[in-house]
């Protein structure tokens, strides 16, 4: 029926006789429609040159030409080495063993390269220590092909050529010498023996010449307590997994806490093993990787940390300490006391409080103890800065009292919290120069730039503990005309000898004593004498040696005893008002890599938020402060801005997250962020938190005020509680794990089948037909959520495995983010999520108390001091996969391995998988990401395509993507035993994340194997799948979560 | 022996059995060639057998030597008369220089130290084994005189000309004649029509009955079936259309420099896998680096086989001149400048395709001309096969996989041939047709 309604333009049309509703019955448009003033311009018009007829064959010929180029296909060239390398063939990989030794990550890792592009960093496993490569280790490889790297030596703003530099320099540097005057040398933590005896020789030669070495995040005060007391300067190196007691006060040692690298062996001792597993007590402010973690979580200020620690010293070693600490916090550390002595050469503490007694008395504690997982025979060498002599540094400079400075590895007008004075010292110096990759906040401001290599390109050693060495070789030819810091200065020790030489020489003559060069070369790694004496020495004789060392360290007039540390601690924690706790993110770290957009894409595994450094608040503070989280229409949280006032320093506009678990009293900023040099755009993110960072203190007395305005967050998860739902991540505590079956603590899920419980991996009540995957391989990812840390390197591993673009945080914010491998995090909203399972269980009736309607929306809140728990997901490769059956077009399809096929070229993008999925690890391209300049990350650039990984498709835009379980590696893998005509191996399947996972929570493997680990994994009680009840039967495993809440 | 020549002299009179001769003409220089060996192997037997040398030289020498140009050493034709004449030396002196050069050299001999410096010290391979025969064979070889250089005979081509112009006469009288044939019935018509005029004989008018056209027009349903029929034909053309786009089988690009295939895998013999090394290991069967065509061109300086008049040898010889422009040698001189070769590539895989030679070629055995097609015949490189997933998932399904020998598959083959009952497996029996295995 066609309408007869009338449709009115306005209330003139009431009136007949209006002429407003005579002009509108006459002209479609209101108003005037401007055509004159385009076409009426006949001046413009006639002088144009090209007319109708001219216009329309333009049109005509570019049609015809943009369908005839698209009907040709492109012409491709192959251009061939005229002399090929022999170890190169193209398409297939190579490895380097070599090591990252930028500062403030060490490590020794593998190198991938494809046709001579490094193009993943893998762990070393030859190497003993400091073999497993973090996030930021994984994700240093795009360093290498960063854009915004300086390709050349530069005077100011001018390029100039390594001759020039050299001669300018030299004559510079000789005029300082003759005038007496101080030459400085500012690096960073070498920790290297070549490096040392080179810059002794530079010392011989310049004479008046001061090496200062300067951390970012300085370690002095572990430094200096152990220099003291052990006569190195060192650190103290722990073993976790011969703990069965771990106390940390304030020590993120899961994250960076003394160059990191712990999680290892504290991973190998959580996972149960005879009925054992150990247990872990941490005291802290924020909330970090290892509270996350830990057993018995206690929330405190730093200033009450100082006195938990005095109180421990007291209560296991001996002598009083006055503390005021309140009751729960008093009972915790009594507790934690008596486990401690209960453990006895088992148990070990370690704190992260930045003080020289508190780590002397950590020390001493652990002496006490005689704690087996504490070793001071073989210490840790990666931080080697002194806060006192960066001090005096910048006084000396201030005062004109330097003459030349050459700087490298360090950034100190970025990372000092006094950079001004240093500016204004730099300005003094009759020479300056930064040898650096970048021009950044220093370099910018020195005299030379010396165009520093990636550490991918250059050689070096390391020696991470003493007696373990490392060695780096360059896996690439320099990309641009760049100089290493250690072959400039053996030019200007007037040596004509390549770093490489030096390097053999140094090692023939002081290290390898006769071991072959070439071998430590390819191993990587190589243990000395000196270690294996040391230990042989410990072992024959040990309580003597350690008495000696404590001898020698009463007798140093320098060192404290114990003791008297303690009582200086206890009284030295005084605090008025909020204190602050700055930190290191795992994603960050101290920041140098701001300019890598996996990095700045990487969710902090606590907060889960990417693209920002934030200020963490207890919910209470935030409340009494007018200081809110919110969540927008899509859904994204916008959090308020806050200034931050350190002894008069003010940081201005430092976005808010109201953090669980945050100490009340005390808030956390995170270093790395706000670089305002040597980065695109897109990469300034966050606020520089080294402006509060005064006299290397991480801790400060901070007062706060609220800013206006919202920030905008990019967070990749915003259901942070688990909501009762113990499926997903299942949990048992030791006792019941040791007491009670299986069936009790991790059940088999049960379905009605004919009013009976049927369990859901029964085949009566499944929906699809079960197929044979009993021949061949079936692969299978076993995950245990024991030994997970939650520090994310496999994120950045399959990251660079599997060419998952950078979205930017625009795109993170609709939650659209591409990552294949994700960490959830939970926190309980009760306190524990056992008691939040009885809550739900207790709901009744939608209303009143115990409704559930009121209840679920209080689940929603995480409590103050929430329990946590990380769970890595990727596509879980169900066997009976939902999305396979809604595919219109079958781009996604089952294999006979268990590995859920994804074909992009066949996707149409309906998403209907995407919806279907119940785990929602499935990924759209809503927009091209490569080659793009709205996403001008990496994959716009022709250096940073370089990373990218030629056996896996880049996705195009429109498509859906997710985990193919590395389907790449398994095939190559495949690939090479049918080659050699041989069974594959257990252990040589692998995943991008599964070699990655250096805590062993990840095994990767085929079950139909029965000997290989996976299979025995999956018979394991601990077992379980991820939403069982659905009936999907994947072929990723999860392993129960057990904690060890055994009180002493 | 003298009647192919004979008949030459015949054929460059008679045209019309040239056909049959052309070949041999071709081949008289040659004979020639033996011929005249023939004749002066008879003049100096008593020296030593140039035939047998020339085998010797080949087998022992010719790496280093070349008869009318220096290479590693210098160039040995006439080598003893030369050295008889410049140098005052005689056999013995050379008997001495083969058998141990080294040694020469290091007792100071001028002449070898001269030599020996000469060519940029390199010494030379001693060889105690040859007989003092040996040493005769090779230098009568190096002293038989250099093969003239033929006249090119020119005839052939005169001929074909002629052929090409004959057949096209031929056509065109004959389109002529049918011409003159059709003109010449209209006119009797004509003709005829004026007689019957003339005789008053009413010639019947046709019955005007509907055009074809007309009536088939007025049929609708028959309208109808004919549009249905053009538009399933033409939709059938479109799919054709649509379905070859990006399939490039026989695409055949200009090469920058004219490689044969047809001379270097056909006429020469050499494995695929010399050149296409990395095909055993690697997903790519690679371009060779220009190193490997000079392991063998660093002496392979001209072409002497088989020529036509496109490809001849002036062709061959320019373009393995390009080789040596390509590795940076001018002549004999080491540039240091090379140009690497920018190769048309002609097998493109879309991106999204994984594809991996040493499975194929390998662990599966399959030979290169199942996919590439008779390339030891391909003269100029071209695709052979369609590259299409269709013809990827035929030879799946039909291929056998090659389990024989090879640990990895015993105990799958075991399982999988009872699983299905066969003997043998296909690679599609195998897993060869999940989505996965090529699209990741």
């Amino acid at each position: 029926m066609s309408s007869n309604k009338k449709y009115w333009k306005s209330v003139e049309e009431l009136n007949e006789n209006s002429s407003i509703v005579e002009t509108l019955k006459e002209n479609e448009f209101v108003n005037e429609i401007p055509t004159d003033e385009f076409l009426g311009d006949k001046d413009t018009l006639g002088a144009s040159s090209t007319t109708r007829r001219d216009f329309l064959k333009y049109v005509g010929f570019s049609t015809a030409a943009a369908s005839l180029a698209a009907c040709e296909g492109p012409v491709i060239k192959s251009i061939p080495y005229v002399v090929q390398p022999e170890s190169i063939v193209p398409g297939v990989a190579n490895y380097y063993a070599t090591t990252i030794a930028d500062g403030f990550d060490f490590a020794s890792v593998l190198v991938k390269t494809r046709e001579g592009r490094p193009i993943k960093i893998e762990n070393n496993n030859l190497a003993k220590t400091h073999n497993s490569a973090n996030a930021r280790v994984n994700a240093s490889v795009l360093g290498l092909y960063d854009s915004l790297r300086v390709k050349g030596p530069m005077k100011g703003e001018a390029a100039i050529s390594w001759d020039t530099f050299d001669a300018e320099t030299n004559q510079k540097l000789t005029d300082l010498k003759n005038a007496g005057k101080e030459i400085v040398l500012l690096t960073q933590t070498y920790a290297s023996p070549s490096t040392s005896k080179l810059i002794a020789e530079f010392k011989e030669k310049y004479g008046n010449v001061r090496h200062v070495i300067y951390d970012a995040i300085s370690e002095s005060a572990a430094l200096d307590a152990f220099e003291a007391k052990y006569g190195t300067r060192g650190m103290a190196s722990y073993d976790f997994s011969k703990a069965t007691t771990i106390v940390s006060v304030g020590a993120d040692f899961l994250g960076d806490w003394q160059g990191g690298g712990f999680d290892s062996g504290y991973a190998q001792g959580r996972v149960p093993k005879n009925g054992k597993m150990s247990r872990h007590i941490q005291f802290e402010s924020n909330m970090s990787l290892s509270g996350a973690n830990a057993d018995k979580r206690v929330p405190l200020t730093p200033s009450q940390q100082k006195q938990v620690l005095a109180k421990l010293y007291s209560l296991v070693v001996g002598g009083s300490a006055a503390t005021d600490l309140p009751e729960h916090i008093n009972t915790a550390v009594q507790n934690a006391a008596s486990e401690l002595k209960r453990a006895g050469s088992n148990g070990v503490l370690v704190t992260g409080i930045q003080d020289v007694n508190a780590q002397t008395v950590a020390l001493a504690i652990n002496e006490s103890l005689t704690s087996k997982a504490f070793d001071t025979t073989s210490p840790i060498l990666t931080r080697q800065g002194n806060n006192e002599a960066v001090a005096t540094l910048v006084a000396d400079m201030k005062a004109g009292r330097v003459g030349g400075i050459i700087m490298s590895g360090v950034n100190p007008m970025y990372t000092l919290p006094n950079a001004a004075d240093f500016a204004e010292g730099l300005g003094k110096t009759e020479l300056s120069i930064a040898f650096s990759m970048k021009a950044d906040e220093t370099s910018t401001v020195a005299q030379y730039i010396a165009a520093a290599p990636h550490y991918l390109e250059s050689w070096g050693d390391v020696e991470f503990k003493k007696g373990h060495y490392s060695l780096m070789q360059p896996t690439i030819r320099p990309l641009f005309d760049t100089r290493q810091f250690q072959q400039a200065l053996l030019l200007w020790t007037g040596s004509d000898a390549n770093y490489r030489d030096y390097i053999k020489d140094t090692w023939g003559t002081s290290i390898l004593t006769g071991s072959s060069f070439n071998k430590a070369l390819q191993d990587g790694v190589y243990v000395g004498r000196i270690a294996t004496e040391t230990i042989d020495t410990t072992s024959s004789s040990e309580g003597s040696t350690i008495d000696d060392l404590l001898g020698a360290s009463t007798s140093t007039a320098t060192a404290v005893s114990g003791g008297s540390a303690a009582r200086a601690l206890a009284s030295s924690a005084k605090s008025n008002g909020m204190e602050l706790s700055l930190y290191t993110k795992v994603g960050m770290g101290d920041g140098q890599q701001a300019n890598n957009p996996w990095l700045q894409e990487f969710p902090d595994p606590i907060t889960r938020t990417s693209w920002d450094n934030y200020l963490t608040i207890s919910a209470a503070d935030a409340a009494s402060l007018n200081l809110v989280n919110e969540h927008v229409a899509t859904g994204a949280l916008n959090g308020s801005y806050a200034d931050l006032t350190v002894n008069g320093n003010t940081l201005k506009n430092v976005p808010v997250i109201i953090q669980p678990g945050q100490a009340k009293g005390s808030i956390g900023l995170s270093f790395g962020y706000g670089r305002t040099a040597g980065l695109k755009s897109d990469m300034m993110t966050g606020v520089n938190a080294y402006a509060l960072y005064q006299d290397f203190n991480t801790t400060q007395n901070v007062s706060i005020s609220k800013a206006s305005g919202m920030h905008e967050f990019a967070c990749v998860q915003l259901q942070n509680t688990l909501m009762g739902r113990g499926d997903i991540i299942k949990e048992t505590t030791l006792e019941v794990f040791n007491t009670k079956n299986k069936e009790y603590w991790n059940p088999i899920p049960k379905v009605s089948l004919n009013h009976e419980e049927t369990p859901v991996t029964s085949p009566d009540v499944d929906l699809w037909d079960e197929f044979d995957r009993s021949i061949g391989h079936h692969f299978n990812l076993s995950i245990d959520l024991n030994a997970c840390t939650g520090c994310g390197a496999c994120v950045i591993a399959c990251h660079a495995e599997n060419n998952v673009p950078v979205v930017g945080k625009e795109e993170i914010r609709r939650s659209r983010d591409m990552h294949w491998l994700r960490i959830d995090r939970y926190y309980s909203s009760e306190d524990t999520f056992a008691e939040d399972d009885t809550k739900k269980e207790e709901f009744s009736g939608l209303s009143g108390d115990k409704g559930s309607l009121g209840g679920f929306a209080e689940l929603e809140n995480p409590a103050d001091n929430p329990q946590v728990a990380f769970q890595p997901v990727m596509c879980q490769h169900c066997n009976h996969a939902p999305c396979e059956t809604v595919c219109p077009v079958a781009a996604t399809s089952h294999g006979r391995q268990g590995q859920n096929h994804m074909a992009y070229n066949r996707c149409v993008g309906t998403r209907y998988c995407a919806n279907n999925c119940p785990y929602k690890v499935r990924r759209f391209n809503w927009f091209l990401y490569a080659q793009n300049d709205e996403f001008d990350y990496h994959m716009n650039d022709d250096l940073g395509r370089m990373v990218l990984n030629p056996d896996v498709t880049v996705r195009s835009r429109g498509v859906m993507e997710k985990c193919s379980m590395c389907i790449q590696m398994t095939q190559k893998t495949i690939l090479d035993a049918k080659r050699d005509g041989r069974e594959v191996k257990d252990g040589e399947f692998q995943t991008a994340c599964s070699a990655a996972c250096s805590s062993g929570a990840m095994v990767f493997g085929d079950i139909n194997d029965k000997d290989s680990k996976v299979a025995k994994l999956k018979e394991d009680d601990r077992m379980y799948h991820l939403l069982e009840s659905v009936g999907t039967k994947p072929n990723v495993q999860y392993h129960t979560k057990v904690r060890n809440t055994t009180e002493a | 022996m003298k009647k192919p020549y004979q008949s030459l002299e015949d054929n460059s009179t008679n045209n019309m059995i040239q056909v049959i001769y052309r070949q041999l003409a071709s081949k008289i220089p040659y004979l020639g060639l033996v011929i005249l060996l023939t004749f002066s192997t008879s003049l100096t037997a008593q020296e030593g057998d140039p035939v047998k040398g020339k085998t010797l030289f080949n087998t022992n020498c010719a790496a280093c030597h070349n008869l009318d140009r220096p290479m590693t050493g210098p160039a040995l034709r006439y080598v003893q008369a030369r050295l008889e004449e410049e140098q005052g030396l005689g056999r013995d002196w050379l008997d001495k220089w083969i058998r141990n050069s080294a040694g020469m050299v290091k007792s100071g001999d001028a002449y070898a130290v001269q030599i020996f410096n000469e060519y940029n010290g390199t010494a030379m391979t001693a060889f105690p084994q040859l007989s003092d025969q040996d040493i005769s064979d090779i230098l009568a070889y190096t002293a038989t005189d250099p093969p003239k250089k033929e006249e090119v005979v020119k005839e052939d081509g005169g001929g074909d000309d002629q052929g090409g112009v004959s057949n096209k006469l031929i056509l065109g009288a004959l389109a002529i004649l049918f011409a003159l044939l059709a003109v010449a019935l209209v006119l009797v018509r004509q003709t005829l029509n004026r007689f019957a005029q003339e005789k008053g004989i009413e010639v019947a008018a046709k019955d005007k009955s509907l055009p074809i056209w007309k009536a088939f027009v007025q049929n609708q349903f028959l309208v109808l079936v004919t549009v249905i029929f053009f538009l399933l034909a033409s939709a059938y053309f479109v799919y054709g259309y649509l379905s070859q786009i990006g399939v490039d089988q026989g695409y055949q690009p200009v090469q920058p420099i004219h490689f044969s295939h047809k001379i270097h895998a056909g006429d020469n013999g050499i494995d695929c896998k010399y050149c296409h090394s990395s095909a055993r290991v690697s997903k790519h069967s690679g371009i060779p680096s220009l190193n490997i065509c000079m392991n063998c061109h660093k002496s392979v300086y001209e072409y002497n086989g088989e020529t036509t008049d496109k490809y001849n040898k002036a062709f061959y010889d320019a373009e393995i001149q390009k080789l040596y422009a390509a590795t940076g040698w001018d002549g004999q001189n080491y540039t240091g400048e090379p140009k690497p070769v920018k190769w048309v590539r002609i097998h493109n895989l879309p991106d999204f395709a994984y594809f991996n030679h040493s499975q194929h070629v390998e662990v599966a055995g399959v030979q290169c001309q199942t996919c590439h097609g008779p390339v030891e015949e391909m003269e100029v490189m071209y695709q052979h096969a369609p590259l299409t997933m269709g013809w990827c998932i035929n030879c799946h399904r039909e291929t056998n996989v090659k389990v024989e020998d090879n640990a990895y598959y015993t105990k799958i083959h075991e399982e999988l041939s009872k699983k299905y009952g066969v003997d043998k497996l296909t690679a599609a029996q195998m897993g060869g047709l999940e989505c996965g295995k090529c699209h990741y």
